[in-house]
């Protein structure tokens, strides 16, 4: 897959964590003190209660695969289809992805397959987190 | 007061590739047409809303003074909506005569302005699902459908089933932009684009217009056209973000605004003769079918599958061809009201025989907004 030519994100002061913890290999999420909801994308309060009182705590990076489609029109980015991925972790939030080390056809790509979270680096700020399948990659 | 009518509607005077019309002139053709159409003069316009444009821009280009505007803009079905403001504004003698508009360079991108796309941005667009790739509707607005494959059960032939009905409808009207008989086998040969999406499950991409004209119903027999009564609406908003959906299998803006706008019209499911559902793609009408409660979840692949939509069926469903053979400007849902409004009139190319009651559900965004009217052409 060449890289440099996703669009890269440009994180604010709300998701900034976000995008300190993937650069760190790490999967961070958020909940709220208060109510003990999980929620995405990153925000400085719970979307469940309102309460500001939220923490930031490492996710598991597992889950598995809600739905997906498989772009044939090409982008600058992959040299040929590919999937673009919902994945519900398992702390219950769902997050849009790419499924890589898998043939991106519809045979291989099953839905609710287990996956686990991986890093892709793209600047020297701003790591994407990608998903593999659980099996192909093993558990960490 | 009680009532609110349609009595200017009209298309522009040319539909798919207007390569020598620019963007909002397609909104101002549009306008004319449903000027003339009511017999009014663009003087006699104190309301306007649209999107797509500002109404600012589309008050200056006609020379409207207007004392009401709204620029709602949530994607296709803002125009549902400015119907449902413009029935309050109406209402409330915040206006007396509402003109609505719609006209987009969709294919040919003459005087088109900045529409914003998902890219790289601070937006939450931009960091969470720009970089995987997604490029426009044929990679977002699918996305859940697999997940309502598996859990409902519906097969691809099912889907394929919804452009094949659709055809049918598209075959009695002139205006359309594919006309030829399609089977499901047509459909699930036709080259993929998103996979499980093919070509033909796509919408057109197409230039177009269109405008309404609203005003008191106390009002309506002084006009030459049969009056269309709005007799309910909704609307709501769910999310920007596709992946961020409450459930991928349902929309809870549709839930929302269809049910909002079938309250306020006090009807059942058994009194409406017309519906539209804004096709972006084939599996808008089976989400809008169940979401309304026209059928039990999971079931309305079945009831299309059975015939009940197409013509001579018990429920006619987008009756132009839809935005998947009739035409899709980019925000489809003024041609959707449309429709409904020739249907009523009784001048619609496959006429439903009788109608008398017309439910038109918008989509906006990638089930990010919805919008829906219920028309009557049966006076309060």
């Amino acid at each position: 897959m060449p890289k440099g030519t996703r669009p890269v994100p440009q994180p604010t002061p709300e998701t900034q964590h976000f995008w300190d913890g993937t650069r760190e290999g790490e999967l961070r999420l958020q909940r709220c003190d208060a109510c003990a909801h999980v929620y995405f994308p990153p925000r400085p309060f719970c979307p469940k209660c309102s309460s500001r009182e939220v923490s930031v705590f490492r996710a598991s990076g597992k889950g598995k695969l809600a739905s997906y489609i498989i772009n044939e029109r090409g982008h600058p980015a992959w040299d040929g289809p590919y999937s673009i991925a919902l994945v519900e972790l398992d702390e219950g939030v769902r997050m849009m992805s790419n499924i890589i080390d898998c043939p991106q056809t519809p045979e291989a790509l099953v839905l609710d397959m287990p996956l686990e979270v991986t890093f892709e680096r793209l600047t020297d700020d701003i790591t994407l987190p990608l998903f593999r399948p659980l099996a192909a990659g093993g558990a960490q | 007061m009680t009532s609110v009518a349609i009595v200017g509607a009209a298309e522009t005077t040319e539909l798919g590739r207007i390569p020598n019309t620019s963007q909002i002139q397609l909104h101002a053709d549009a306008a004319l047409n449903a000027l003339a159409d009511a017999g009014l003069k663009i003087s006699d316009i104190d309301g306007v809303a649209t999107a797509g444009e500002s109404p600012t821009a589309i008050a200056q280009y006609l020379g409207i003074v207007p004392t009401w505007v709204d620029g709602t803009a949530v994607g296709g079905c803002s125009f549902m909506i400015h119907v449902r403001h413009a029935v309050a504004a109406i209402k409330n003698g915040l206006a007396k005569t509402v003109l609505i508009t719609h006209g987009e360079s969709g294919r040919s991108g003459v005087g088109r302005g900045g529409f914003r796309r998902g890219g790289g941005d601070g937006s939450l667009q931009g960091q969470f699902e720009a970089p995987y790739g997604p490029i426009g509707p044929p990679t977002l607005f699918t996305l859940p459908v697999l997940r309502y494959m598996k859990d409902f059960g519906m097969s691809h032939e099912q889907l394929a089933m919804v452009a094949v009905v659709q055809r049918e409808w598209a075959a009695m009207n002139p205006r359309a932009s594919f006309r030829e008989p399609i089977t499901v086998e047509d459909v699930l040969a036709s080259r993929m684009i998103a996979y499980p999406f093919h070509l033909l499950e796509c919408c057109l991409v197409t230039d177009g217009g269109g405008a309404l004209i609203l005003v008191s119903g106390d009002r309506a027999a002084d006009f030459p056209t049969k009056p269309v009564y709005v007799i309910g609406c909704g609307e709501s908003v769910e999310t920007p973000m596709v992946s961020q959906m409450d459930d991928l299998t349902t929309s809870r803006a549709f839930r929302v605004a269809g049910a909002a706008a079938m309250r306020e019209a006090g009807i059942n499911h058994d009194d409406v003769d017309h519906m539209m559902v804004y096709d972006a793609f084939a599996h808008l009408p089976i989400y809008g079918l169940e979401d309304l409660g026209f059928v039990k979840r999971g079931e309305a692949a079945s009831f299309i599958w059975d015939g009940n939509t197409r013509p001579g069926g018990k429920l006619p469903l987008n009756t132009n061809g839809g935005g998947l053979s009739y035409m899709h400007s980019g925000m489809y849902g003024m041609y959707a009201l449309q429709e409904s409004v020739r249907q009523l009139r009784g001048s619609a190319p496959a006429q439903v025989k009788g109608a008398e009651i017309s439910l038109c559900l918008g989509v906006g965004g990638m089930f990010g907004a919805s919008g829906c009217v219920v028309m009557s052409n049966v006076g309060p």
